[in-house]
């Protein structure tokens, strides 16, 4: 049956990435408004038997697992082969998959072979009609494919009224994960690899691979500080570290602040970062840039350390300190060391 | 061996820099008011090419880019910094593209100049922030394609050996040319204009820059061909007009909007002491902190 939702799952090893559970619980969602199946595939050396299970619970009603030699690491050509071909035979309207390092190189390649629309980095994916008043059409259940644009000072809504599969890119944390409910079929199936892969596609060699633990849980720390562009300096970031490690929590940036060279760019909070959704979230000398806030809206407490006390970020917060990070954080500190415990 | 070097380079607005009336009271972008500056990434990937040029003798490198004329300071740019040639596609059947259309444009030009060991560009531009022509350009061409490339570390026997950022980590690939490259904005920063470049190439234009009434420096174009910029339209190329611009684009654009923050009540306060301990007491109190 075609005109299913499919999700790629990224793997480190046999890890499944979590950016792809995420899109396993949002593809269910999509599905079921569709009344569709959920389908999901996944491609690696040597994961039969250890990826199911990270797989299915997401509500897969079916799952098409590639395993052979050189699927992992992954390289582009290979990939793009087993997609290409697989949504040949199985016609799906979408697509999801991580904007990660990989989504964001299998994505493009796939697209442009099958001459679909793809759009990056969504942060709201829904289902609604769409009226083409040029064409005089109109188009029921169409994938809304919601983003910031234009670095950030506009929403879109993207649609692909005629080309199908209508894929989606999704940054990891955006969506939430959740073991499904309802009754999925399960079922899984194991390809072979030759038939989908030409050998051709293997040219590219992967001579070294290194991937390290995450230096940090920012993604999930309940108490987030985060700098911007008016920290001011590399120097002024460590005094955010120190409110960070008072508190329990983690440090992040934005991106002028990653732009300026202030922090990693593994910190970067936004659309085109890290999405938070801590218990507190401290913005210290942060403006408030759609892109960032598309990042940290779904935050439980928000305070805002600014000296501008029309900063936009100050409209979402629930505590606005009009001062200087300078000036606030070295208080935040005291006053949280004399009064706790 | 002598590499035929192909930069992707787009000129975008700043959107880094984005003042009070860069959007419209109708929450439209106001181009008009954003500086256009060279993408930051395409200059990292510039540099990869001038360096693979220097390694490697009898090597040339060209700036291809899509936009309106005035785009054609992009080829002027990377002429100052040490680029040999470059191609500004400009049509309007060009305009309105997404990055299918897009990508369809450049392979198609990419064909034409020919011969092509390395296309390189930078991984996306700051205006959209997409990071798909490159790959798509590859797909269109059936080339190889490494993406977040940080380095080429070097070019030897048909293949390029490139380190690149994956993540949570890093990567060494080696891929048989001819290859399309993307340069991570960690990649060296490019090199400065060079002045005797700069003196050399200043009035180097495409013919849609120069104005109809002519200029001042008309005897200059016939006595140095070179300061002509090659200008290609999309019959220049072959294209086919039906995947070009809007009509080659199949993603749509359904709504566009202003975010209206969801206003939260908020307490204002001040930096005092009193004020800073006075929050901090209320966060423990509520348990919010602990």
């Amino acid at each position: 049956m075609a005109n299913n939702v499919f999700v790629y799952c990224e793997i480190e090893g046999t890890q499944v990435q979590e950016v792809s559970q995420e899109l396993l619980t949002k593809g269910r969602k999509l599905a079921n408004t569709l009344g569709v199946e959920l389908h999901a595939v996944v491609a690696g050396t040597g994961i039969k038997g250890k990826v199911e299970d990270q797989i299915l619970p997401f509500g897969v009603d079916k799952l098409f697992v590639f395993d052979g030699k050189d699927l992992f690491p992954y390289t582009s050509a290979p990939h793009t082969d087993i997609l290409v071909n697989l949504f040949k035979e199985e016609q799906p309207q979408i697509c999801l998959m991580g904007a990660t390092v990989i989504g964001r190189d299998l994505g493009p390649r796939v697209s442009s072979s099958l001459t679909s629309g793809l759009t990056a980095d969504c942060t709201e994916l829904e289902i609604g009609p769409y009226e083409d008043k040029k064409n005089d059409k109109v188009y029921d259940n169409l994938l809304y494919q919601i983003r910031p644009a234009f670095g950030g000072n506009i929403v879109a809504t993207i649609v692909n009224p005629e080309h199908r599969p209508q894929m989606a890119t999704v940054r990891s944390g955006v969506m939430q994960k959740a073991i499904y409910e309802g009754k999925a079929k399960g079922e899984v199936v194991y390809p072979e690899v030759s038939k989908y892969v030409s050998p051709e596609a293997y040219v590219v060699k992967v001579l070294d691979h290194h991937v390290e633990a995450a230096k940090h849980n920012l993604k999930g720390s309940p108490i987030v500080v985060a700098g911007g562009y008016g920290v001011g300096s590399k120097e002024g970031f460590d005094q955010l570290f120190q409110l960070a490690k008072v508190l329990h929590g983690e440090v992040g940036g934005s991106r002028a602040a990653v732009d300026a060279g202030w922090i990693d760019h593994d910190r970067q909070i936004g659309q085109t970062g890290v999405t938070v959704h801590p218990k507190v979230y401290i913005a210290c000398g942060i403006s408030g840039q759609i892109q960032h806030i598309a990042g940290m809206q779904d935050s439980g407490i928000i305070i805002s350390v600014n000296s501008d006390p029309d900063a936009p970020i100050n409209r979402i917060a629930d505590y606005v300190i009009v001062g200087t990070v300078e000036e606030v954080v070295p208080k935040l500190i005291k006053y949280y060391k004399q009064n706790s415990k | 061996m002598a590499l035929k070097i192909v930069v992707l380079a787009k000129q975008v607005p700043d959107t880094r820099n984005v003042g009070k009336d860069a959007m419209t009271a109708e929450g439209t972008v106001n181009r008009a008011a954003l500086p256009a500056i060279f993408n930051p990434e395409d200059l990292n990937a510039l540099e990869q090419a001038l360096r693979l040029k220097e390694q490697n003798p009898g090597s040339t490198v060209g700036l291809l880019t899509m936009g309106p004329p005035r785009a054609g300071e992009i080829i002027r740019q990377g002429l100052y910094r040490g680029a040999d040639t470059g191609w500004l596609l400009t049509d309007r059947l060009f305009a309105g593209a997404d990055t299918l259309a897009t990508s369809y444009a450049l392979a198609t030009a990419i064909k034409k100049i020919g011969d092509v060991d390395i296309v390189i560009g930078g991984r996306q531009a700051i205006d959209g922030d997409t990071a798909q022509v490159g790959p798509q350009v590859a797909q269109k061409l059936g080339l190889n394609q490494v993406t977040y490339a940080e380095e080429v570390l070097s070019v030897k026997d048909g293949k390029a050996t490139i380190k690149r950022v994956i993540d949570g980590g890093v990567e060494t690939v080696e891929a048989p040319l001819p290859v399309v490259i993307t340069v991570n904005g960690s990649a060296a920063p490019c090199r400065p204009q060079n002045a005797k470049l700069v003196m050399k190439y200043k009035r180097a234009t495409c013919p849609m820059e120069r104005p109809a009434e002519g200029t001042a420096y008309d005897y200059l174009y016939e006595e140095r061909p070179e300061l002509t910029l090659n200008q290609w339209s999309v019959a220049d190329v072959d294209g086919d007009v039906n995947q070009c611009g809007l009509s080659g684009s199949p993603t749509k654009v359904k709504a566009i909007k202003n975010i209206a923050f969801q206003a939260k009540e908020s307490k204002t306060l001040t930096a005092s002491d009193a004020d800073i301990e006075g929050m901090i007491k209320e966060l423990l109190d509520e348990k919010i902190i602990g």
